[in-house]
């Protein structure tokens, strides 16, 4: 069970492996833009910035925790973006060059996050990175991104309110995750009060601030709002609140090691999820986070994401595939991991795009990217740097995994600083 | 009517926040116990106890593996054995700790201090490469999960049950071990007046060793009974060692009745102003009350009188 991600260095494939990642470039081949330029792809005319750029080789940044809190979580975007790299360079890399990537650890420490931010742009010189997971961690880096225009790439669904020419959110900000999901509970389960329940920091305050809203507009009642601090392990008190307060939905937005005590705590205090009575709704709990809880204290909840591991389509399942050749049978994908995944991919047809490496020409030619090859489905970048995506609800199974019960007809539009929520 | 509630629903709120400031009280008891009797009869403060525990989670997660694949049938009761074998692994590292770095250092607070947490970083980043970064689910037999519905409001989770229990019988035999065995006199004795106790015989040292290797031990018998009701990763152990800390500090350091009620205090505190206020508040006002209460008795609610 050991994730041995080197932790730093260009990562040479074996054979393996590289047969695994060939498989599934059928299904890559028609990613983005396939339209060959008779351009100009020499080192000069392609980056003109000083990046580290060869005539072969062009290198970019993963700067994610391996140690620390925080590694729990971000090892699997870590894996996704290995693999991302790994296929794009089967492929024949981008304007030719293969990539190579320099690894840091961002060691779940804030400053030590921009530390190593500003040596893979100063220093290394990279044409991207790839990182971050946390908010606290993404405001970290985001002064030294500014100051020194790099480009990152940030996987994790947040609570917007953010929009930086130097990130592209390949995550769900927050009414993206949240208004469809309360959408639907309302719609199919004729949910009519909701008890909100959250780890105490900025991205659980934002959402449910949003999500009150969105209930209270729809003339429905909130009839609770709790927040317990991030290392909290006793929820009796919560649970026997919800128990009286008999809410038809309890919308739980509880994150890291609280996360299990809290699924636990609520199947061992007699609350069977698979009776709907209450029923759970998270934005917070993907296949990741159940590998801890386990399956059978979180089955029948409901979970609102763009990605669930067991989506139906032939982008998702080549990814699936690859992904457990490359990294073990046993593992899981979550919603994040594929976020994290879409990052390198919608960097080079960016690139590709702009026929240039400088962070300018991606940055203008970044808006309107698609990729027809996502596991997600079909994603599009939005003039505001963040995707449009659809919303799936997820409904918990014994083994760990989720039905995917309801997607979303349209795509979404990403709406970082909501009008009429904050 | 009282506030919002029926008279009915206030019985049942009592009822019910009753027996989750027990658990809780229990929870506190099993978890600070260890560090009690080091902090107490050794004055090491022990910054790596999280790490014990979690060191008891991953043999009960190891446990759990070997039994549901090699042998289903004794599933329903593995998790007995799974406790005995983590107290015998935390008691093992315990005591291997205390040889090789406890010792040196024990006329010098402030470096046991360190050391220990350093061990306590090394510890979980040993966990996070030989266990992977991400938490591991231990499953549970069927009779340990759910709840005994006692009427249709009031439930009483049978992990909790259980944890009371356990919590009970091991506090009992530390008190029996401390109090009534000969082993327990000299660890008292050392306490008292080391240099007498070597004097007139006792191995010091010894003690010394045993002491933590069964604090140690304990806090990995703890460690594996929260597989049940919390988390098992590299840095789980870091939820708990605030509230541990606590616990032993406002009970007095070197009591053993004090870490009980001192438990009992910040538990119960805890749980009834989670009920009427959010939990972030009532976690800022117990340590707001905990803070001025040592203002006042700096040396915590209970003492022992020993000779420095």
């Amino acid at each position: 069970m050991t994730d041995d991600i080197p932790a730093k260095g260009p990562y040479t494939l074996n054979r393996r492996k590289l047969l695994a990642a060939m498989a599934t470039i059928p299904a890559l081949g028609m990613l983005g833009s396939s339209r060959v330029f008779a351009q100009d792809t020499s080192t000069a005319a392609v980056n003109t910035t000083g990046l580290a750029i060869t005539d072969t080789e062009v290198t970019v940044g993963i700067l994610h925790s391996v140690t620390g809190t925080m590694a729990i979580s971000e090892t699997g975007s870590v894996q996704a973006e290995i693999l991302a790299i790994e296929q794009i360079n089967a492929l024949g890399g981008v304007l030719g060059r293969q990539i190579k990537y320099i690894q840091e650890d961002g060691a779940s420490d804030w400053p030590t996050f921009a530390e190593k931010a500003k040596k893979l742009l100063v220093q290394d010189k990279v044409a991207s990175v790839m990182g971050c997971w946390t908010s606290a961690s993404r405001k970290a880096v985001l002064p030294v991104f500014e100051q020194y225009n790099g480009m990152l790439y940030y996987p994790t669904f947040y609570e917007g309110l953010e929009e930086s020419p130097n990130v592209i959110y390949t995550g769900q900000e927050a009414t993206q995750q949240i208004l469809a999901g309360i959408d639907w509970v309302v719609d199919t389960k004729g949910a009519k009060s909701f008890y909100l329940l959250g780890s105490d920091y900025i991205w659980p305050r934002t959402s449910n601030k949003i999500a009150r809203k969105h209930i209270e507009m729809k003339g429905l009642k909130v009839v609770g709002e709790e927040y317990y601090p991030l290392e909290h392990t006793q929820f009796n008190s919560v649970i026997n609140k919800i128990k009286l307060t008999k809410p038809d939905v309890i919308y739980a937005i509880v994150v890291g090691g609280s996360n299990v005590a809290f699924y636990k705590q609520l199947n061992a205090a007699g609350i069977d999820l698979t009776k709907e009575a209450p029923l759970l709704l998270t934005i917070s709990v993907t296949e990741d986070e159940v590998l801890g809880i386990g399956g059978e204290n979180i089955v029948g909840a409901y979970a609102a994401m763009k990605y669930f591991q067991s989506l139906e389509n032939d982008n998702n399942k080549a990814f699936v595939e690859a992904f457990k050749a490359r990294w073990g049978d046993g593992i899981v994908i979550g919603d994040v991991t594929q976020a994290a995944y879409l990052g390198p991919w919608l960097w080079k047809a960016a690139v590709e795009k702009a026929g240039s490496f400088d962070v300018d020409k991606v940055r203008e030619a970044s808006p309107d990217i698609e990729l027809t090859t996502a596991p997600e489905g079909y994603v599009k970048v939005h003039e505001n740097h963040h995707l449009w995506s659809k919303l799936r609800i997820g409904h918990a199974r014994l083994d760990g995994q989720y039905d995917v019960v309801y997607e979303t007809a349209d795509l979404m539009e990403p709406d970082p600083f909501p009008e009429g929520y904050q | 009517m009282i506030g919002d509630y029926t008279y009915d629903q206030f019985f049942s709120i009592l009822a019910m926040q009753g027996f989750a400031g027990l658990i809780l009280f229990s929870v506190f008891v099993l978890m600070a116990l260890g560090l009690a009797i080091i902090f107490g009869q050794m004055g090491v403060i022990n910054m790596a106890h999280g790490e014990f525990m979690i060191l008891g989670a991953y043999v009960t997660w190891g446990v759990s593996l070997f039994v549901t694949s090699f042998a289903p049938a004794l599933f329903p009761i593995y998790f007995f054995f799974a406790m005995a074998l983590a107290f015998c692994a935390s008691f093992t590292l315990g005591v291997f700790v205390e040889w090789a770095m406890i010792r040196h250092l024990y006329r010098r607070p402030l470096d046991t201090l360190l050391a220990t947490w350093g061990l306590s970083l090394i510890l979980q980043q040993t966990y996070r490469s030989v266990f992977g970064a991400r938490e591991v689910g231990v499953s549970l037999p069927d009779w340990m999960m759910g709840s005994l519905p006692l009427t249709d409001i009031i439930e009483v989770p049978i992990n909790g049950l259980f944890v009371m229990a356990l919590t009970t019988i091991i506090a009992v035999a530390v008190a029996l071990l401390m109090y009534k065995s000969r082993w327990g006199k000299q660890v008292r004795a050392v306490t008292q007046n080391r240099v007498m106790a070597g004097a007139v015989g006792i191995d010091t040292k010894r003690v010394d060793r045993m002491t933590f290797g069964l604090g140690c031990g304990i806090a990995g018998i703890a460690g594996s009974a929260f597989t049940m009701i919390g988390s098992t990763g590299p840095t789980a152990g870091q939820l708990y060692i605030v509230d541990t800390f606590l616990v032993v500090v406002f009970g007095g350091a070197g009591s053993l009745i004090g870490t009980i009620a001192s438990a009992f205090a910040i538990s119960q505190a805890q749980s009834t102003m989670e009920f009427f206020l959010s939990g972030s508040m009532a976690k800022v006002l117990t340590l707001l009350t905990v803070v001025g209460i040592l203002m006042l008795r700096p040396q915590g609610l209970f003492t022992l009188k020993i000779r420095r």
